[in-house]
């Protein structure tokens, strides 16, 4: 019996993934572009999908406002819908390897709030520092968050829900912090702040694009690069180590990059939850859990997550506009819920 | 000198001395198993063994070389441990956790050799799993996951094969069936094998060499026939017992008196 893997071989390069990735992650592509080109042609100014395309290959449609609608307002936008939701995709898809938690997300468990804290005391403390500042500092807060998460509650094996009970207290906690800086801070920064903190795409901008780009072009290789690594720490550290796993130097790269990606997302779009957790969870569903597989279907799926929600946050109440951050959290949510549910049930058998 | 030995090894866990002053040769080639009572050290010392845990004293020595100076992939490549009771991520299948036996031998480059996809289809066919390589752990009785995990690290295709408790957990047709697939092992492909086991009559039954643990020092080590003593498991145990030999195949059969079959003796000797 022939082992069902699709196996790619060429001199010293070997490389095992499952079957089903390569069509999965050609569909999730496929839809990623529809989505993209659905969301940027729906608005107070409706443009057709060909003309959408046009406009942004560079070729005449036959309207002067197309360039400017398409290429400065909502495709700078639509691209940072779908960047941040591959960051913290990716970065849910590493940290629920790493804990062997299902329920594990940056969001959920704290690093979103760092990063978040982090990032509106620049906006209101430094009001005057550069956009690019911003990913920098979220960045720091996140890594603080991580490293008061895993002395807390991540050694000795703790049990996945105090795991998640730690980070939902230290959520609280940062969260009243930045309560505590909007109260006092100047109105200007302070509205700033807050359109941000929503977890919204409302306004961005190429500048947020070309600030977030280098994270990712650092950090998503690097997270492919690792998968193998992260193969190997999901089966628990003894078995790591037992196969030859440096485990804390493995360990410690995977959370940087899992802790660059939510920070750089988080500085770019705000706290757009559950994006981290529902993502992996429907791509172990769709390709299995070999991360080498699962990291770019889980990224994809991410993308199209926020995607699609900034297109229902656009369009349902029309012309009120709901940040995309409320309606994966509308979604995210319940099946939080259904999981919390259901991982107890397992639990206690 | 080959094969895996300690010398004067301490151990210790939260700060607290376990394992004292140890010295073992593990016999190559054989199944050693681990005995002793629940706390005596036996699966420290088994961690120990394995690198799993560092030593505050001595060192284990892999063919003469402190385990410590070799990098953890070249000790992946000759030492596999398989911990108790290990846990599959959820949806894991079969045949990806055994191929995760193959990781000391991969790198970025290299991920799936010719020569990966023959060891890991041997390892589903020794423990006869191929038909079920696709199907996810969880979905697999406990006997059945039991012996993917041994498939895993035989996947990693070492020298030594460490166990530390491979039949908790098991109803006795499974503890049967791991522990004779670790005898098939150790017969057809000269694995040397360490186990922690808790049955002594199993223990007696499947180790060439026994070693008989309390609190962290060795109290006795050889063969089950000369180890396995009433003396020795009254010491280690602190039980009586008497020992007989197994009607099948001779090896030392222990027998628990307790205070129910105190009663019988002492009617007994009465009656005469």
């Amino acid at each position: 019996m022939k082992l069902d893997w699709l196996v790619l071989r060429s001199g010293s390069v070997s490389l095992r993934i499952d079957r089903r990735v390569p069509p999965m992650l050609m569909c999730l592509g496929a839809i990623a572009l529809v989505g993209m080109v659905v969301n940027i042609g729906r608005g107070e100014y409706p443009i057709a999908a060909l003309d959408i395309v046009k406009t942004v290959l560079g070729l005449d449609t036959g309207n002067p406002d197309h360039a400017f609608v398409v290429n400065t307002l909502r495709l700078p936008r639509t691209l940072v819908a779908f960047l941040v939701g591959v960051a913290f995709a990716i970065s849910g898809t590493i940290f629920q390897g790493l804990t062997r938690n299902p329920l594990a997300d940056p969001g959920i468990i704290g690093i979103n709030a760092g990063a978040s804290l982090a990032a509106v005391t620049v906006i209101v403390l430094f009001p005057s520092v550069p956009i690019y500042t911003l990913p920098l500092s979220a960045f720091a807060g996140a890594l603080l968050m991580a490293v008061l998460i895993y002395t807390l509650a991540w050694n000795n094996g703790s049990s996945p829900i105090l795991l998640i009970l730690i980070g939902v207290g230290l959520s609280a906690i940062a969260g009243a912090f930045t309560s505590l800086l909007i109260t006092f801070g100047q109105i200007d920064d302070v509205s700033s702040a807050l359109v941000w903190l929503a977890g919204s795409v409302y306004g961005r901008t190429w500048e947020q694009v070309f600030s977030f780009l280098p994270w990712l072009v650092i950090f998503v290789p690097m997270a492919l690069v690792l998968a193998i690594h992260l193969n190997a720490l999901n089966l628990g550290d003894d078995v790591a180590k037992s196969l030859g796993s440096r485990v804390e130097w493995q360990r410690g790269m995977l959370v940087l990059v899992g802790v660059a990606l939510a920070g750089a997302g988080v500085a770019t779009a705000g706290t757009i939850g559950f994006v981290g957790l529902i993502a992996p969870h429907l791509g172990r569903q769709l390709v299995g859990t070999n991360h080498q597989g699962l990291i770019p279907t889980s990224a994809l799926l991410g993308g199209i997550i926020v995607v699609l929600a900034d297109l229902l946050g656009r369009t349902l109440f029309a012309p009120l506009e709901l940040p995309c951050g409320v309606v994966t959290a509308a979604i995210g949510a319940p099946y939080f819920l259904y999981l919390l549910i259901r991982n107890r049930q397992k639990s206690s058998l | 000198m080959k094969g895996l030995s300690t010398k004067n090894l301490s151990l210790a866990y939260d700060g607290a001395p376990i394992v004292r002053d140890l010295n073992l040769a593990i016999p190559t080639g054989q199944i050693t198993a681990l005995v002793g009572a629940n706390g005596c050290g036996k699966s420290t010392l088994l961690r120990g063994l394995a690198r799993l845990l560092k030593p505050i004293g001595g060192a284990v020595y892999l063919n003469s070389t402190s385990i410590l100076q070799l990098s953890t992939k070249e000790v992946a490549q000759q030492l596999g441990i398989l911990p108790q009771g290990p846990v599959a991520p959820e949806g894991l299948t079969v045949k990806d956790l055994v191929a995760q036996g193959r990781y000391p031998y991969q790198n970025w480059l290299q991920q799936w050799s010719v020569q990966d996809e023959k060891i890991v289809q041997q390892a589903l066919s020794i423990t006869d799993l191929l038909n079920l390589a696709e199907r996810s752990l969880d979905t697999l009785s406990g006997g059945q996951r039991q012996r993917a995990w041994i498939a895993m690290a035989l996947a990693q295709d070492t020298e030594i094969l460490l166990l530390d408790e491979p039949t908790t957990f098991l109803d006795l047709a499974h503890q049967v069936e791991v522990l004779d697939l670790l005898y098939e092992l150790n017969q057809i492909q000269e694995r040397t094998i360490v186990m922690v086991l808790h049955d002594l009559n199993q223990a007696c039954r499947y180790a060439d060499y026994l070693v008989a643990v309390k609190d962290g020092r060795i109290f006795a080590a050889g063969a089950p026939q000369q180890v396995m003593t009433e003396e020795m498991v009254r010491e280690v145990f602190g039980l009586e017992c008497r020992i007989v030999p197994d009607p099948v195949v001779k090896t030392p059969l222990c027998v628990p008196i307790g205070r129910k079959g105190e009663k019988k003796l002492q009617t007994k000797s009465s009656d005469l």
